[in-house]
């Protein structure tokens, strides 16, 4: 979710979170269990209608889909040999949709609308579960991909640096001393910024 | 402007002692603190929003014990890590300088209002929807800067904030702490930060060494360089 949110104002933009995670479900386990391929095309077809209508950019749609589709490449030939070709294109047509749905998602959702739809599910719970907390907890891995993501780029160049060629363990090993202390850090500006409660 | 005061404070971490009998009351506009590395003076501004808690003496903001009310005075008081990486808590800019106003009770339309207003005065307001970590070092550090200003704190504290960037972004940063209506207390290697500040007082071992106007501080503090 980092970096995927694509700004807009489409009605798809705009739409209430939960509403949306609860029809991306609903259509993930509907096309995942009908035998149809009408039904699959059908939302293929429908999946198109919802990109056009939300307006996010094309490449940026390109890029999250064309991972599965190096899966598929491999995927789509063996099940084709061995179920035969039409459950290899129903399988295929399936997860091209879904990951297309959950794109789409991604693509028209903020990350705080995502916490504060998992916290509005959550207050439920409230009385075993901090919704607030959980929020954050998410919050903070994904901010902390980047950050880590960071320190083991630059725990790489200082060894191509020196012209050291290391075992795993002396990547690991800075790796991990480096994260504690990014985690310190960040533990002492979450308390800084009045989250100490 | 807020009144802060230290008495007979003192700090140790294990049997490494930081700090030693300090006494200081800052209540001017503009405050710069310089010292060595290791001398205490980042010690010295963390016991300010309670991040370090002194082995010995009070540190008081308004007259609120920090180690007693840490909580009130961190309303009071913003704080500018080195590292903006390291303050950087939501995954967009805009989210970011949000998140400061989630837990104060205001409504959404208020603190989108605020967060608006808060990226317009430090430029980002066209990096709103970016992902935070791809920022420049020097537009991190406005980021910091704006998520502490949106909560409208009375005091702002900054260690080295400009130790991390290069001339021009260190000069942006510099410029906006001399702008801003709040108390500013700066801990800094760069002296001409702090040169035009109402007070500087200069950290060596644990102990107040120098304190006054910039121009006599400064001085006993290239003194105690040579």
């Amino acid at each position: 979710m980092i970096g995927l949110y694509s700004p807009g104002t489409s009605l798809i933009h705009r739409a209430p979170t939960l509403l949306k995670l609860f029809l991306l479900s609903l259509c993930v386990v509907l096309i995942g269990i009908s035998p149809n391929p009408w039904v699959v095309g059908g939302a293929a077809a429908g999946v198109v209608l919802l990109f056009l209508l939300a307006q996010v950019p094309v490449r940026a749609a390109a890029a999250q889909i064309a991972p599965i589709l190096l899966i598929l490449l491999v995927a789509v030939p063996i099940q084709g040999l061995l179920s035969g070709w039409m459950v290899a294109a129903l399988m295929a047509g399936r997860l091209l949709v879904a990951v297309a749905l959950a794109a789409l998602f991604t693509m028209t959702t903020t990350v705080t609308a995502v916490l504060e739809a998992f916290q509005a599910l959550l207050r439920p719970f409230r009385r075993f579960i901090d919704a607030d907390r959980v929020g954050l907890l998410v919050a903070l891995t994904i901010r902390c991909i980047p950050l880590v993501s960071d320190i083991v780029r630059e725990v790489l160049e200082a060894r191509t640096a020196r012209g050291t060629r290391g075992s795993l363990l002396s990547i690991a090993v800075p790796v991990v001393v480096r994260s504690l202390y990014a985690a310190d850090a960040l533990g002492e500006a979450l308390i800084a910024r009045g989250l100490d409660d | 402007m807020s009144v802060i005061r230290f008495d007979q404070v003192g700090q140790s971490f294990g049997e490494r002692r930081v700090l030693r009998n300090v006494n200081l009351s800052l209540t001017e506009h503009r405050i710069g603190i310089v010292g060595a590395n290791g001398s205490g003076k980042s010690t010295l501004v963390r016991m300010i929003n309670g991040l370090v808690t002194p082995t010995s003496g009070t540190v008081t903001v308004d007259g609120l014990d920090v180690a007693r009310h840490a909580r009130d005075v961190r309303r009071k008081v913003g704080f500018i890590f080195t590292n903006p990486d390291n303050q950087i808590v939501m995954p967009t800019v805009q989210e970011d300088v949000a998140f400061t106003l989630r837990r104060r009770g205001l409504s959404p339309a208020e603190i989108a209002e605020r967060t608006a207003a808060a990226l317009e005065q430090f430029g980002l307001s066209e990096h709103a929807e970016q992902p935070a970590h791809r920022l420049s070092g020097g537009q991190k550090q406005l980021l910091a800067l704006a998520a502490v200003l949106v909560a409208r704190p009375a005091t702002v504290v900054a260690d080295e904030p400009t130790t991390l960037l290069d001339a021009r972004n260190a000069r942006r940063i510099g410029e906006l702490l001399h702008t801003l209506p709040q108390q500013v207390i700066v801990v800094t290697h760069h002296l001409h930060l702090v040169e035009e500040f109402d007070r500087v007082i200069v950290i060596e071992d644990g102990t107040v060494v120098a304190d006054g106007a910039p121009e006599q501080s400064l001085a006993a503090y290239r003194a105690l360089l040579q």
